[in-house]
């Protein structure tokens, strides 16, 4: 049983736990995640760690409400129980000197940029971060990156906050004015395609990190298989980070939307008991 | 073995083989022929005193009998269920020669199912606790054996479970239609009662370092992870939508219960023209999972024939009873999906068998032919490799063939203090085999701590520890 010792709501639809897990704490690098499940009838899912902190022997979860285990994720409170949470999982980002490195994160992405931003940091890169969202509410953690970051930029479809446009925009102009040595983009999977085929071109090495269905997430039922450059790779195991330009983004996309029915039954479901049918339709 | 009908239990996940009345054992018990040099012992990995377990069954001392199993096979129960007798010690029965072998497997499960109709528990002989913390790796048939084992003799033994359950493969893995869940709770349960810890969600290599172990005053560590990751073909549309390797298909079912989704959260496909490609338990298992879960046709596809099919005899025969077709001689090459990326059909080439080939089996080979079967969900059952987790976090540790960990008769690594066992050394093997690399280790770990030079005793028991 792991203790939830805080709750944030980070945005709109977007929660932070604060849970206590010394030993994961203890062994989390940036790009690490874990796999929780909350209780005995739960799935399991993949989280980033988004934060950890050694001395309190604690982690961060960062996580935007969008299905069934989401939403009942954000229904703890201080003082609540996780069943099961195994980790930290997946291969550790790179983090060396690189020189000059942009991070590029689209809405809920930014938990998994902000422990390598960390990281990069005390690697001594200059460090350039990307924060893109539909609206101003949306962005998430703006203030915490722009306190590590060398230089901070926002975007919103809307304008509402820092540029009008999307990440890609802001991406070429930061990488036409200055020397980029390394790019780190993660959020939806087409803004992650988008990146990729931006610096294709300028053979620009970049990194994603794949978010596609996990299971167990110790390599051993295959349910996160990706095409990297060709050959199947298990993102649990050999990712969750990849080089860009290796990946096989239709069919990840085809494949994050498999239990899309599933999960909008089981979302249902779970709106209809919370308010034990006494919600208005919406 | 009775059974159940087909036609009733291809729709649940009940037990499919109901095992023998107390009548059917003792008469079949007295069939054997105790011979003075029993070849059935010959065919057990463990080396179980069958003639004499039979011989107590005979004389209606049901618990006598299980007493004897018990110092050689710590999970009769199971054992009974899963081996694959006939190519062990049923397939070396005399009696097999003429007509049929004894039910070995069926009378083992009978003593050890006897106990818990009855209610009976185990009485376990501990000894004095010597005060040595011993930490094992992986919650499977060989870690629970060498941690039963060790912990008996005065260990203290703490078990790391990656998944949120023990068992291993046999919570994960193997139906509950063929091995129910309270058999296996029951066996964890008892490893408990002996003073072990379980610590579950904890991934050795990740969570802790081995080397951390050592560092917590572990004198020992006994890695059991087992072979669990899956094998794939390389053919093209293999990461299609709908198709499964086993190993998640299975998963999904047994250890997350998805065939009572959205009661429980973790969906799965249902197909309705299911392939499932091998030929394996794996297969097997879950050709007749498909089936449980709606599926109007499940093909086994399988590049050689019925000779040649690894799986247990038994799970051969209930899963044509439950209607599943087998289709020999046909290798896959080709997965062909829609549009939208899902499975519609499997391109298959048809074989023949040319001449045995190292392993004495006969070599598939394509006849040039090929066919197009139409399915709708692909399971793909073709094997296990390595779990490479804390085979990779070790520095130093040999390894062989797939990422297998390389290890003596008793299971000691090149590595002080660090031992191995079950499908991780192996590939991927039985339950009884990883049991008994899980007793062999016990030995060699005592050994260890104790500073003992030669490994002393050949008995099935550790040797007593002196009081
Ligand atoms: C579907 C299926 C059907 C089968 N049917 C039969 C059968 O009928 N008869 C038979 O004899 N055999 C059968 N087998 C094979 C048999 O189950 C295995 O040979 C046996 O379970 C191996 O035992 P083990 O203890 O070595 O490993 P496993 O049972 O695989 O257990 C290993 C455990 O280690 C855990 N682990 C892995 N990595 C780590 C880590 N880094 N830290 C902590 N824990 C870790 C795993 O989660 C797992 O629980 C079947 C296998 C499958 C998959
Ligand atoms: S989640 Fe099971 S192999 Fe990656």
């Amino acid at each position: 049983m792991f203790k939830v010792l805080n709750k944030e709501t980070v945005a709109p639809q977007v929660d932070a736990l604060i849970v206590d897990a010394p030993y994961i704490a203890g062994h989390a690098k940036a790009g690490n995640f874990i796999v929780l499940r909350i209780h005995e009838k739960g799935e399991r899912i993949p989280l980033t760690i988004a934060d950890s902190d050694l001395d309190k022997g604690t982690i961060t979860l960062l996580f935007q409400k969008i299905g069934k285990t989401t939403e009942e994720l954000g229904t703890l409170k201080k003082g609540d129980k996780i069943r099961d949470i195994a980790g930290p999982l997946g291969h550790d980002t790179p983090v060396k000197k690189y020189g000059h490195a942009v991070l590029v994160g689209g809405g809920i992405g930014s938990a998994t940029l902000f422990p390598i931003l960390k990281a990069l940091k005390e690697k001594r890169n200059k460090v350039t971060v990307i924060l893109g969202a539909r609206n101003k509410e949306l962005l998430v953690w703006e203030e915490r990156f722009a306190e590590y970051a060398d230089k901070t930029i926002l975007t919103t479809d809307d304008g509402s906050s820092g540029k009008k446009g999307l990440v890609t925009e802001a991406l070429k102009e930061v990488a036409d004015s200055t020397k980029v040595d390394v790019v780190l983009a993660v959020g939806p999977i087409r803004m992650m395609q988008a990146v990729a085929e931006l610096t294709r071109p300028f053979n620009l090495k970049t990194y994603v990190s794949l978010n596609p269905v996990m299971v167990e997430g110790t390599g051993m039922c295959g349910a996160c298989r990706v095409s990297i450059a060709g050959k199947t790779k298990f993102a649990c195991i050999d990712g969750p980070e990849f080089d860009a330009h290796d990946v096989d983004f239709e069919e990840i996309a085809h494949r994050l939307n498999f239990y899309k029915d599933e999960e909008a039954e089981s979302l249902e479901k779970f709106k209809k008991k919370k308010c034990k049918g006494k919600c208005k339709k919406q | 073995m009775r059974a159940r009908d087909p036609e009733k239990r291809k729709h649940d996940f009940k037990e499919v083989a109901l095992g023998l009345t107390e009548k059917q054992a003792i008469k079949e018990a007295n069939r054997c022929i105790q011979c003075k040099k029993p070849m059935c012992i010959t065919g057990c990995p463990v080396e179980i005193n069958i003639p004499a377990f039979i011989s107590a069954i005979r004389d209606e001392d049901i618990t006598g009998g299980l007493a004897i199993i018990r110092k050689y096979n710590m999970l009769p129960a199971i054992c009974g269920r899963v081996c694959p007798q006939e190519n062990q010690c049923q397939g070396k029965c005399v009696l097999g020669k003429k007509k049929t072998p004894i039910s070995i497997g069926a009378l083992e499960r009978f003593v050890a199912d006897y106990e818990m109709k009855k209610g009976l528990s185990q009485k376990t002989k501990m000894s004095r606790s010597n005060g040595h913390r011993v930490a094992v790796i992986g919650a499977g048939p060989a870690g629970l054996t060498v941690a039963a084992d060790l912990a008996r003799h005065g260990y203290k033994i703490t078990i790391f479970e990656a998944l949120h359950e023990a068992g291993g493969v046999l919570t994960y893995g193997i139906p509950e239609f063929r091995l129910p869940q309270k058999i296996i709770d029951r066996e964890v349960e008892y490893v408990k009662s002996l003073g072990v810890e379980i610590k579950l969600n904890w991934v050795i290599g990740r969570t802790q370092t081995v080397d951390e172990l050592f560092g917590e005053g572990y004198k020992a560590v006994f890695v059991g992870v087992g072979a669990g990751s899956p094998r794939y073909m390389n053919i093209p549309g293999e990461n299609l939508n709908n198709v499964y390797f086993a190993s998640e298909y299975l998963t999904r079912v047994n250890l997350l219960k998805a065939n009572q989704f959205p009661k429980y959260d973790t969906p799965v496909k249902r197909g309705k023209q299911v392939a499932v490609v091998g030929a394996g338990n794996v297969a097997m298992d879950a050709a007749r999972t498909a089936a449980r879960l709606g599926a109007e046709k499940v093909y086994i596809v399988y590049r050689r024939t019925r000779t040649e099919m690894p799986a247990r005899l038994e799970e051969v025969e209930h899963a044509h009873e439950e209607g599943i077709e087998l289709l020999f001689l046909s290798s896959p090459k080709e997965i062909i999906g829609d549009e939208r990326g899902h499975v519609k059909a499997i391109r298959c080439d048809a074989m023949k068998l040319c001449e045995p080939d190292a392993s004495g089996r006969k070599r598939p080979e394509c006849s040039g032919d090929e066919f197009i079967l139409e399915v709708d969900q692909v399971l793909m059952a073709i094997g296990q490799a390595s779990n490479p987790i804390l085979t990779k976090s070790v520095k130093g540790l040999k390894l062989w063939g797939a990422g297998y960990i390389e290890v003596d008769e008793e299971g000691r690594t090149n590595l002080p203090g660090i031992f191995a066992g079950g499908d991780i050394a192996t590939g991927a093997a039985t339950v009884i085999s990883a049991m008994g690399a899980g007793k062999r280790a016990a030995r060699a770990i005592d050994d260890y701590v104790m500073g003992r030079k030669k490994a002393k005793s050949k008995e099935p028991e550790l040797a007593e520890s002196k009081k």
